[in-house]
């Protein structure tokens, strides 16, 4: 059966190509993503009237690079990542706790749970002028919404989390012995992870959504506000630059939160 | 404390127990609903180091039986004897095995098996580990003891389980459908291995099962659970020779007990598609409920 085939081998580049796109599912990918790339320069240059305030992709990532060598695009990455993870980490700090506290225990959670759904509605930005009244300064206050953010996820995930843990494997757990610390630590907590993963990747999400936007409001430095001040000095492609980055930052810090997620739960990732 | 690590120590005199259950009633009350009464003067002897088998419908009463027994629920009136002792709450003299796999998922198989010595102490760690290595090479688990239950077959998982409770050396092991949702050949092997380890043990053991044929090949004696509330309605006395092996079903002893069994069986089925009068299900109108 063994057929010798001597054909002629295409260059390297094309093999190398053809190789990535055997996936037709990236090429389609590949296919849509130059697509709008495309339609977004032929817009700008007049093809749609709506857009023709809009600067080319080609000028964009022009003004990106020379962005990626002012002082002042990188302050504001650091500004935003610093909000984000304060609230962020506060808010797990606090949030956790209090979750599996209030899965753990029916009174605590008759104490605190109707305060809970209270406040809950209340969405993050309308926190703002409290937050400025209650906090000496901007920073703080811009850190205390991103916290309200990501609190109220989180809190409600660790109790969904604890309050879906299988009967049996608390049951069982108490039939070989452990005691009712036992089970938090050794039962409890372990299962709850899964839960409080999800609530720190949909946590994270929120952090950034209102960190730009308390930025907008309050703030004076920021990613949000490069953005927002761009916007006033009528700096298009600036707009553009800083969106993108939003859209960096968000990717970087979900991924992660991933990786953190992953490292908590080792017999998740195992397949 | 000490009472109870010489469960996992095994240095008892002998940790094989008898199990009375006497008049047990259990009426479950949801508002809203009509209460149901799921046992009724339920009595039953698990008689030291036999393998007691209960069969009965869906939905006869057979979990709420085992998780009374287990200590997870309480009975409305009467009581479960261990050794001529009241029981009280769960603990590890009497181990249940349940109908959907409870290997904690984020234990490798090892620390599974192990979590009731780390718990209670009595023995070392590495002893606790000798201990379930050897239980683990009887059911051909043993290269899999670094693995997460999630990475096991269904039938894999169930053999964990019954070694992280024969490791605790219970006085009772209550078994409540536990092949349930295996494959036929699955659930054949795993009847194998729970004779095997039952023979070696010698324990006291409670099994559960919907399944008549199961029940014969494994009981020693089976009891027959009515429809709604549950009570015994009939005991077979199962004599068939040990070790048994597959060959044991073809036989006219085998037929005789199952015809018996089936008789028995029938009849409850045939109540709870509300064939015949008596049919009690949730929630609907049950002349049995009094209160």
């Amino acid at each position: 059966m063994a057929i010798s085939v001597a054909a002629k081998k295409p260059p390297v580049a094309v093999l190398r190509f053809k190789k990535i796109f055997k996936d037709k599912g990236k090429l389609r990918g590949f296919i849509a993503v130059m697509g709008f790339f495309l339609l977004w320069q032929a817009g700008s240059m007049g093809l749609f009237p709506f857009m023709k305030a809009i600067p080319t992709p080609v000028i964009v990532i022009q003004v990106f690079w020379d962005f990626l060598y002012q002082p002042v695009y990188w302050q504001s990455w650091m500004e935003s990542f610093l909000r984000v993870a304060y609230g962020f980490i506060a808010a797990q700090i606090i949030g956790i706790p209090l979750g599996l506290g209030m899965g753990w225990n029916r009174n605590f959670k008759d104490f605190t749970y109707p305060l809970f759904e209270l406040m809950r509605p209340i969405p993050p930005l309308a926190w703002v002028p409290v937050s400025i009244l209650f906090w000496p300064t901007n920073e703080t206050s811009i850190a205390f919404i991103t916290f309200i953010g990501a609190f109220f996820t989180i809190v409600l995930n660790v109790l969904g989390g604890v309050s879906s843990i299988p009967k049996e494997l608390v049951n069982s757990a108490v039939s070989f012995g452990a005691s009712p610390r036992q089970i938090f630590w050794r039962i409890v907590l372990p299962a709850t992870i899964p839960s409080i993963a999800t609530g720190m990747m949909v946590g994270i999400g929120i952090t950034w959504n209102v960190v730009i936007a308390a930025e907008m409001i309050a703030g004076n430095a920021g990613l949000g506000r490069l953005t927002w001040e761009a916007y006033l000095a009528g700096h298009t492609a600036g707009i553009i630059v800083g969106m993108v980055s939003i859209g960096v930052a968000g990717f970087v810090s979900s991924y992660a939160v991933k990786i953190i997620s992953d490292w908590l739960m080792p017999w998740k990732k195992i397949f | 404390m000490p009472d109870k690590s010489e469960n996992a120590n095994g240095n008892t005199a002998s940790p094989k127990g008898e199990l009375e259950i006497r008049n047990i009633e259990k009426i479950f009350r949801i508002p809203g609903c009509e209460a149901t009464m799921a046992l009724k003067d339920c009595s039953l002897t698990v008689e030291r180091g036999k393998l007691t088998v209960l069969v009965g419908p869906s939905g006869c009463g057979k979990t709420t039986l085992a998780n009374i027994i287990a200590g997870y629920d309480t009975p409305t009136s009467g009581q479960v004897m261990l050794d001529g002792t009241p029981t009280r709450s769960a603990s590890p003299d009497r181990i249940m095995v349940f109908q959907e796999t409870a290997l904690w998922p984020w234990m490798t198989v090892k620390k599974n098996v192990t979590f009731g010595p780390s718990v209670i102490g009595g023995i070392t760690q590495s002893e606790a580990e000798k201990k379930a290595m050897g239980l683990l090479e009887k059911v051909g688990l043993v290269e899999f003891s670094d693995n997460y239950p999630a990475q096991l077959s269904g039938g894999m998982q169930r053999r964990a389980e019954l070694c992280r409770a024969l490791l605790m050396e219970p006085k009772v092991m209550i078994l409540d459908e536990p092949f349930r949702g295996l494959d036929v050949m699955t659930r054949e092997l795993m009847q194998e291995y729970l004779l095997k380890l039952y023979g070696e043990t010698g324990l006291t053991m409670f099994f559960i099962t919907s399944e008549i044929d199961e029940a014969l090949f494994l009981a020693d004696r089976i009891m027959v659970m009515t429809q709604l509330p549950g009570t015994i309605k009939t005991i077979v006395e199962v004599d068939l020779p040990r070790p048994r092996e597959f060959s044991v079903t073809a036989s006219e002893a085998y037929a005789k007990h199952k015809a018996k069994v089936m008789d028995s069986l029938y009849e409850e089925g045939l109540k709870s598609f509300g064939q015949l009068e008596g049919g009690g299900r949730e929630c609907t109108y049950n002349p049995a409920v009094t209160s």
